[in-house]
Order: C-alpha cells, then structure tokens, then sequence
C-alpha cells in the first residue's frame, strides 16, 4: 500500500483563557494523499485553521495544546520531531499561505529581500542565484515587471499581488504539501479566480494541497476530497461528488440548502436555525444537535463517531448507523 | 411580493441618483496643495423604487461603498444630485435635512465595530426614537418590538453587544436602523462578515421587512451569490462608473458587458462546469487615473481599437442599460 503524504490520527488540541480550557479540535484524523487537494470547509471558529496550524507546529503554546495525535509526514511523526527539524521541515517540505498577505509579509523588507532570505536559508545558495530565482518566480506567478517589483515594499503591491508574492515564496522550494488557508478570501472574484489556476497548476506537478476555506463554491473548483468540519469535529468526509450529490450529516446538508447561489429563481433560501456554538459552551453528545432538525435522544448522549456510508464517505451522525439497520431489517 | 417585479410598475422613485460624483483630493507636500483626485465615484445615475432591491456589485475599490455613504450623507459629494422622495438632499437646510435623513438609514458589515460596546441593546435601538419623540407607549415595550421584528427575543434588552454572536449583532443593527421607520436603507455587505451558515437567516429577515414595511434597498456587495437571491435589479460597477444595470434575471443569467459576464464566470458555483471560467489578466487601474476611453479597455477579453480613445455611451435593451462598444 502506498503510503500517504500526510496522516494525521486523533488530533485534539485545546486552548487555555481565562473562561478556563477549551477543546479546539477533537479526535480530528484524516490523511492527504500525493498530488491530491483535500478541502477542510467550516464555519470561522470551527478548528479547521487550528488543525492546520498544528501541522506546522505553529500553535501559540500557550494558550494552545496539542493534547493528543499523530501528524505523520511521508511517516515521520511531526509532533515527535525535534524544534531544528521541524525549522527545516517548515517551508521546505510544507509550506503555507495564508489569508493576509499582509501579515504574513514583513512591512520593513522589500519583496526581494524576503524572497532571496528564505532561498539562501534554505537552499544555502549564492546571493545572485537566489535573486535570478526570485525573479523567475514573480513572473511565473504572473507579477508584471518581475525585476521592479523586487525592490517594492509590500504595501505598494495590491492585495492581489501581494497574495501571488505569497504564492510565489510558498511554491519556490518545491514543497511536497502546501497547507493555503483561505487564500483567496480577501480577493475579488476575478483574482481568485487567477490564484485558483496557480493552485491547479501546483497540482500538476504531483504537490498535495490542504485548502482551507468556508466557501462551498471553492470546494467543488478546486478539491477531490471534502472534510466538513463542524464545532471542533470532522462532520462529514466524502470525494467531491459525493458531498454535494449526496450529503449525509445534516449540517452538511443544512449547509448546502443554506448557501445562496447565483440563481434568479426568486426562492426563498433554507436556513438552518441558531448559530454556531462558542467552544466554550459545546452542547454535549453531537455539537450540531441543538440546531439539527432530526436530534434524537441519543445525540445528547454520546458523541457520534465516523461511520462509514460508501467507499471514503464518512458522517459522524447516528442516523447513518439507524438507516443501517433499517436496511439490514429489511433485507 | 414577487421578486421580480414590472420594472414598467415601479410608479414612485425613492431614490433618484443623478450623475454623482464623489472625488476626494489626494494631498501633496506642507501645503497640503492638490495633486489630484481619487473619483471613487465618478458619475452615476440610477433610480430605486418604492418596495425594490437594487443590489450594487463590483470589486474592492470601485467606489460601491462611496456611492452607498453619499446617498446617506456620510460622504460629501463633489458633483451631482440625489433626490430622496423627490426633494433634493443636498440643498435642503439643516432642520430639513435632519427630518429627512431619518428615512434614509444604513447597516455597515461589520456589525461589532458599528454597536457602541457601552451601551446595552435597548439604549442602542431606543436612542434615536428618544431623539426624534417617536416613542409609542412604553419604551420597554417599543425596543422589544423592535428587537422581535428583527427575530431577537425581548429579554435581551439589557444585554451588550459582545454578548450576542456576529448574526445576533446584526440584527440589532438592522432593528437599529428600522426604528427609524426608513424608506431606504443602504446595506452595505450586511452579511459578508457572517457565518455561512446564518447569512440566509440575514437574507431573508432583510426580504421580510422589505415586504412588510414596503422599504427599499441599495444592497452592496461583492458577492454575486448573495446579491442574486435578494435583488429585483443589479447594478455593476467598475472603476467608479455603472457597466450594467437592468433586473437580475436579465444581468445574472444573460450579462450583455464583458466585464459582468468575467465576474459571473468567476464565481464559484457547485455543479457548475469550471472550464468556462473567464480569467482575466492584470490588476484594476487606479481610481485617481482611470484609463481613457472604456474604463474596462485595459482588462476586456474583447477590446477593439475604439474602446481605447471613446468612453461608451449608455444602450438599452429592454430595461437593461449597458456601457460598452459592443453594442
């Protein structure tokens, strides 16, 4: 069997405020195959930017910790790794992008600068190479006058730009996984959509991509693989048909029925009641069940784990498990 | 009320926007001399009214917030007039104009940083009844009814805004802005900064009240998704200026301009067939020096020689307007 890039089992980190300790990500396991991108949809709150910040390590400890799991990488288990390792594993084999451009770029140093340092450090290059490098990697990702821009700050780039500056710095060092979190969230459409070939073309090249978003719409461009992740928990896991052919958690599908689409057929949307709980008020049992409209006795109870419902289609929700033996009573 | 309405029926404007311009200098050096100017809004004419939604979409920067604010008065505008119920709002003295701009109010799309922190629910949506006598009955009763239109229970009253969550937030807003009994209120990406999962509740208490209280809209955002399930007409803007206008139908499903039909291809939408995607090249120029002719020439997929020296004049087709060469 061949062996997945990244594999990340029982995952649970917790974060410590002054209203006392709270669980961020619970029992979250899920792997990315090669050149495969695998989207992690939810709502803002919902533990999908934390469980990609844990990958690199990079949770404030403290108020964050990661309790429990195992982040294996090409069978390395990161979590287990040194802090030097780690340093060079970061950018070099994984790298990210994150949402703000403009705070993931340093103010005080030009473009050029902060592309070559991060070449030099980790490639241990010639300060000409890695400028000729830079430089082909601005225009590669389509930054008109590649050899100017080198010498702007980021605040003279639009928000555009600055992003694909991003792209750029995270693409470089041939990554074998990318982790972008909502990259394109702060764009206009039409930007998105050039970041979006960017992302495809990354594909192309066997790069595995974890995509981070809220956005229904980026899920079915650009991902083969759907985590819908809920109130610290994965809800539902399916390939991309699957999740929006056939729905099989209710929130997913409230979700899905929620969403407006660029549609004129006057409908009234389908709303789904309440609104996300805070972590440190989780309903007990399943997280969605106060504003799930089929909550029975049982989802209060216990916490619903993953079954499964089709081949890598998964829903932790009981009435996967009912259905089932209606089936199975049937038969 | 069906939501596309006969745009022939609309008999009585509310709004009426003629070619606005809202410019603001840009200053150079100790004297603060004039350099030029950023035309955020650079000559628009449009007309909402009684009962309609008119969504106002286009990308960061093209002057949809601008327009929204100098209807409302929160910006000064440099050229051109808007009529509100047929009066001219930037003529009338100040005891008139503060009458009528109760009936104009605005919901911004952050709904924390637009609530006072220091002040409970109840001093939020009662303030402004206190200030202009419109009290009816007790006050305890009027800010719970206010609270139940926009779907908050009554007991909240006393409560701060960072106690409820981003819906709960503007909702308040929203009751907020209709105790003043409006006509028009201006939503400036009212649900942008929501869950996805309660932006539709948003959406169609926003239907609700429009439908009971006969309001009007200028709704502005940059998500077409969202505009397309509220609006009886759509309005695109580029670069300060207006590409299309027309009802949704007519602009969603059949967009005439380049430019909205880059931004509808854009969109992501599940189940759409992806390779239809219009990418277009390059950046949005700037508003302080927007390019010659077609303001959209730079960037058109289907740009001829006279889109380059001739800003195009307005075409109808039907009810629709459209700025462009091609037609």
């Amino acid at each position: 069997m061949q062996r997945n890039l990244l594999e990340i089992k029982d995952l649970n980190v917790t974060f410590t405020t002054d209203e006392g300790t709270f669980n961020a990500v619970e029992n979250v396991s899920f792997h990315v195959g090669r050149g495969e991108i695998v989207g992690l949809v939810g709502e803002s709150g919902c533990g999908k930017s934390v469980t990609a910040l844990s990958i690199l390590r990079l949770i404030p400890s403290p108020p964050g910790r990661i309790e429990r799991g195992n982040i294996f990488f090409k069978g390395k288990d990161l979590l287990k790794m040194s802090f030097g390792d780690m340093r060079r594993f970061r950018g070099r084999a994984i790298s990210m992008i994150f949402q703000e451009p403009v705070a993931a770029l340093s103010p005080l140093h030009r473009i050029g600068q902060q592309m070559k340092e991060v070449l030099i450090l980790h490639k241990k290059i010639s300060k000409e190479k890695a400028k000729q490098i830079s430089i082909e990697w601005l225009e590669k990702v389509k930054i008109p006058d590649a050899k100017e821009k080198m010498v702007a700050y980021p605040h003279q780039l639009s928000g555009g730009m600055q992003q694909r500056v991003m792209i750029a710095m995270a693409l470089m060092l041939d990554p074998d996984l990318i982790i972008a979190d909502e990259p394109t969230t702060a764009l206009d459409v039409t930007v998105q959509a050039q970041v979006f070939e960017l992302i495809l073309e990354m594909k192309q090249k066997h790069t595995s991509i974890l995509l981070i978003t809220h956005d229904m719409g980026v899920i079915w461009e650009m991902c083969d693989r759907v985590l819908v992740m809920y109130a610290a928990r994965i809800a539902e896991e399916a390939n991309r048909n699957d999740i929006f052919s056939n729905p099989a958690h209710p929130y997913t599908q409230g979700l899905l029925k929620s969403i407006p689409k660029l549609s004129t057929d006057g409908k009234r949307l389908k709303t789904i009641n309440g609104h996300v709980p805070s972590p440190t008020n989780y309903p007990s049992g399943c997280h969605f069940r106060d504003r799930c409209p089929f909550a029975f006795d049982r989802c209060r109870e216990e916490e619903p784990p993953l079954f499964d419902i089709a081949k890598e289609h998964m829903a932790a929700c009981f009435l996967i498990q009912q259905r089932e033996l209606l089936n199975k009573s049937g038969e | 009320m069906s939501k596309i309405m006969d745009l022939q029926g609309i008999k009585s404007s509310v709004i009426e926007i003629k070619d606005l311009k809202t410019w603001f200098p840009i200053q150079r050096g100790i004297l603060s001399k004039t350099a030029g100017y950023v035309r955020a809004v650079d000559g628009i004419s449009l007309t909402i009214g009684r009962g309609e939604i008119v969504g106002l979409v286009g990308e960061s920067g093209c002057g949809k917030s601008t327009l929204g604010r100098t209807i409302v008065g929160l910006e000064k505008a440099w050229k051109g007039t808007v009529f509100f119920q047929g009066q001219n709002l930037f003529t009338l003295n100040r005891r008139d104009r503060r009458q009528v701009t109760r009936k104009l109010q605005i919901i911004f799309q952050d709904p924390l940083s637009s609530l006072n922190p220091r002040m409970n629910v109840f001093d939020i949506v009662t303030e402004g009844l206190v200030e202009f006598g419109m009290i009816e009955g007790n006050r305890d009763d009027h800010a719970k009814r206010l609270l139940n239109e926009a779907g908050l229970e009554g007991d909240v009253i006393f409560r701060y805004p960072h106690e409820f969550s981003g819906g709960q937030r503007q909702r308040i807003n929203i009751a907020r802005a209709i105790s003043m009994r409006p006509d028009f209120i201006v939503c400036d990406e009212p649900v942008s900064a929501l869950d996805v999962s309660v932006q539709a509740q948003v959406i169609n208490l926003l239907i609700d009240l429009r439908d009971t209280h006969n309001l009007s809209y200028l709704f502005i955002s940059h998500d077409l998704s969202v505009v397309s399930s509220i609006a009886n007409r759509v309005a695109v803007m580029y670069l300060g200026i207006l590409a299309e206008y027309g009802s949704t139908v007519d602009v969603i499903d059949h967009p005439m301009h380049p430019y909205t039909i880059a931004l509808i291809s854009a969109v992501p939408v599940p189940g759409r067939d992806k390779k239809k995607r219009i990418v277009l090249e390059g950046e949005t120029p700037s508003p302080s020096a927007p390019p010659p002719g077609c303001r959209f020439h730079t960037r058109c997929p289907e740009v001829m020689k006279v889109c380059r020296v001739k800003v195009p004049s307005m075409t109808r087709s039907g009810t629709r307007q459209v700025w462009c060469h091609l037609y």
